[in-house]
């Protein structure tokens, strides 16, 4: 009996989803060939297999979808009771749940993440959130945003690539709450759960055009943004798309919401359960390859624990299986696209070039499809990319402090403000840290935990606005004061 | 190991030119604390792993044979005990390459009657002693208990701790009890020691910190094997704390170059259970304790689903718990 504990694959079956060979746009509850007579190719980035073909969408095919929007506002969505909206909302939330395995699957085919996680996480909250906002739909006057908030009318939304299924349902469930119709653009890498959502709209029955899905790439996006009848634009995505959008948006009467990148700190104090840490930094860097705008990209530990969390950190991380994503048994799957696994490779070489150290556990990756072994990089500074760039992907840059105020004065000098960890066993210095950081979410001894019920987004240059909560509901809402 | 040196082994890996009990609390309260709802999510991630067909069928066979086959009763009979160890020697006579248990774990007065039955085995009997479960009794009455146990024949003694030191405080008792108990383990020379486990008795312990602390303490102190549990007192043996000993002795390997073995005991009834504590000693300890003699299940009822896996592994068959015997 050799000693050794190989896990033969455990591969999750695909039967259970029927991809089409191609997809046409979600508009006013029925499939519409797109006017530009374009379609673009998803494929599996575990393999670079085709997958089926998405339409794109162009400006005639976003104003179809935006009048068939506002169409169902004025007709039916806008005036409907909130009790009733709710109905639909939970029913949304109930056919996600029972149909949870299919869009997993598909959710993996499509983005590349591991099973487990599809699985265990994406699709699991996306219908927790559908559940959280249904529960508000009726009771909006208590949502302590003031006695008669109203809804804002048409919302166009688009969404990153990362979390296609779950930032769906983030920017869908309290919009539809709201008493909104919702044009959706989904990422062009990962369009193929948004699709099937479509499917689940008709399922419930949810009332055509309240929801719209118009696929494509970024110029079907703009065209959501900037359609004159949309009043109000979510975007999660990179800080320089944002960017762009803003300005767009700047001068309109449109209300915005932006959730962008980040570059977190994840800081661990000398008396931090250690284990539990090393978890953390692990879950905070190469959950979902590190495709997170929130993931704890820069580690910050405490001078004196440096050499024996690193150490412990790479132990662990060479238990890390990366591979196929459909193996249940998968912690790192693959990255989403090309463009992205150069943008990664690119990075890391700036690290090594501006003399990081750098380090990866053996692993095998496989020959086809795109892929980037967990990676850390220790001797960092401040002043390096790697520090400072957003990396998105499973690579995490080592700085060391001193003090506390060491490591918030670190931990803030970024551009960005979207969350950051704290790793001690002492409250006090929790409460002080959190006070301290700018960071829309701050995690105590855990890291990248999502809940509908707790309000996500970022400071600086990581956004503005929040989703999750009460105050998700606010994005989605004209409440007094405002006009 | 001799209680001199011991503790003068102790007071070098402390630093400290006595071995008080503020040293050793300085020292146990210095570890790293543990967080609990993060123990008890890795513990449950490690539990999601899926372990299929030809590495089913190697974990089976490995955890069959780090079965200490258990019979704890105050009913327990020599006919019953001599049962037992027909079994632990032929688990499963229509596959006879089923591997046989590390070891058969009986109350004192049963040592000599396991030891008999298994005469020309190399499966090792394991005792209870220092008036197991409790612990309550004198040290003279402990120290009798385990002689007793190491004359007639105890290739292991499975020790409990005295909680009650241990939750007020008094590590340096602890300290010295495993010590003596250990040194009871001793046979004249040429003839192999008793291993010595010491249970801990986690359940009484109640926070991860005791359970870390009560590791730390057991291994500074000699302790051979750690366990869980006397499966007398619920909770026994769960996989977050059997993952934080599995820390506790990799650390220690770590600062002292040695390796200490790890056993859960109570309440693993399913292969499915088994599987999980195998992932968890080769992801958290390493493969190096994939092998009986570093980590051991105490349980009297697992061998049978082990058995039953492993037939339905064989044929492709599931059969019933009729196929295998009971005892």
């Amino acid at each position: 009996m050799s000693p050794r504990f190989d896990y033969a694959p455990a591969p999750e079956s695909t039967s259970v989803v029927d991809i089409a060979d191609s997809y046409d746009l979600f508009i006013d509850g029925e499939f519409h060939a797109p006017s530009s007579g374009e379609y673009l190719t998803t494929i599996n980035p575990a393999t670079e297999e085709a997958l089926s073909s998405v339409a794109v969408g162009n400006d005639a095919d976003v104003d179809l979808a935006v009048k068939a929007a506002r169409r169902a506002y004025t007709r039916v969505w806008g005036r409907m009771s909130g009790a009733e909206r709710a109905k639909y909302i939970y029913r949304i939330a109930r056919i996600l749940a029972e149909r949870s395995r299919e869009f997993a699957v598909l959710e993996s085919l499509d983005n590349g993440k591991p099973i487990k996680e599809s699985r265990d996480v994406d699709i699991p909250i996306a219908s927790a959130h559908f559940f959280y906002y249904a529960g508000w739909a009726d009771k909006l006057e208590y949502a302590g945003l003031g006695t008669s908030p109203t809804s804002m009318g048409v919302v166009g939304q688009v969404i990153p690539w990362n979390f296609p299924m779950l930032m769906l349902a983030w920017k869908v469930a309290p919009a539809l709450a709201a008493g909104n119709t919702v044009v959706l653009k989904p990422a062009e890498t990962t369009p193929l759960t948004a699709l099937l959502f479509a499917d689940v709209c008709r399922q419930a029955e949810l009332p055509p055009g309240v929801v719209n899905i118009v696929t494509g790439a970024g110029d079907t996006g703009a065209a959501v943004v900037s359609h004159p009848d949309v009043d109000k634009v979510a975007f999660t995505g990179s800080t320089a798309v944002g960017k762009a959008i803003a300005r767009s948006v700047a001068g309109s009467r449109k209300s915005l919401t932006l959730e962008l990148g980040g570059k977190a700190a994840n800081i661990v104090f000398d008396d931090a359960p250690i284990d539990q840490a090393v978890e953390g930094i692990v879950n905070g860097i190469f959950f979902n390859q590190g495709h997170v705008c929130c993931a704890g990209s820069r580690l910050l530990v405490q001078e004196s624990i440096a050499e024996e969390v690193l150490q412990r950190l790479q132990r662990r991380m060479s238990t890390l299986r990366v591979g196929d994503p459909m193996d249940k048994n998968t912690d790192v799957g693959a990255i989403n696209s090309r463009e992205q696994l150069d943008r990664i490779t690119e990075l890391t070489a700036a690290g090594e070039a501006e003399g990081a150290t750098r380090w990866s556990p053996e692993c095998t990756l496989p020959e086809r499809g795109f892929w980037f072994a967990p990676t850390v990089f220790s001797d960092v500074s401040q002043s390096h990319r790697i520090a400072q760039e957003e990396i998105f992907g499973p690579v995490l840059s080592v700085l060391t402090f001193r003090t506390p105020a060491e490591a918030v004065a670190k931990a803030n000098n970024t551009t960005y403000g979207l969350s950051a960890g704290i790793w001690t066993e002492k409250g006090s210095r929790i409460l002080w840290m959190a006070d301290h950081l700018q960071a829309g979410v701050v995690w105590a001894n855990t890291f990248n935990r999502f809940d509908p019920t707790s309000p996500f987004g970022g400071y600086k240059e990581s956004g503005f606005g929040r989703e999750g909560g009460r105050h998700g509901l606010a994005a989605y809402l004209k409440t007094e004061g405002d006009n | 190991m001799s209680a001199t040196t011991a503790t003068a082994r102790a007071r070098e890996l402390l630093g400290v030119s006595s071995l008080t009990n503020r040293a050793l609390t300085g020292w146990l309260h210095g570890l790293p604390g543990v967080d609990q709802v993060g123990a008890d999510a890795r513990a449950a991630a490690l539990g999601t792993r899926s372990i299929k067909t030809s590495s089913k069928a190697w974990a089976i066979d490995l955890a069959i044979s780090m079965i200490d086959l258990t019979t704890l009763e105050g009913a327990d009979t020599v006919g019953k005990v001599r049962s037992l160890c027909a079994k632990a020697a032929q688990p499963d006579l229509r596959f006879p390459d089923t591997p046989r248990v590390a070891a058969v774990c009986v109350y004192n007065d049963m040592v000599g009657i396991a030891k008999e039955a298994l005469e020309g085995t190399d499966i090792n009997v394991a005792a209870v002693s220092t008036a197991f479960p409790s612990g309550r009794a004198s040290m003279k009455v402990k120290l009798l208990d385990t002689k007793d146990a190491v004359d007639a024949g105890a290739d292991e003694i499975d020790m409990v701790i005295d909680r009650g030191a241990f939750l007020s405080g008094d590590y340096r008792k602890v300290f010295d009890e495993i010590v003596a108990v250990k040194a009871a383990c001793e046979r004249p020379e040429g003839q192999e020691n008793a291993h010595l486990k010491v249970i801990m008795e986690t359940g009484e312990l109640v926070t991860y910190d005791n359970v870390r602390r009560a590791s730390w303490l057991s291994m500074l102190a000699g302790a051979d094997f750690i366990k869980t549990s006397t499966g007398k007192i619920q909770p026994a043996a769960t996989l977050p704390v059997t993952m934080l000993m599995l820390e506790a002795v990799r650390d220690w390997r770590e600062l002292t170059g040695d390796m200490v073995g790890v056993k859960p005991a109570g309440g693993i009834k399913t292969t499915k259970d088994a599987m999980k504590y195998l992932v968890t000693v080769n992801e958290v300890a390493g493969e190096d304790w994939l092998d009986p003699d570093w980590f051991r299940f105490g349980a009297s009822s697992l061998l049978g689903d082990l058995q039953l896996q492993r037939q339905k592994l064989t044929t492709g068959v599931y059969t019933g718990t009729n196929d295998v015997t009971i005892d």
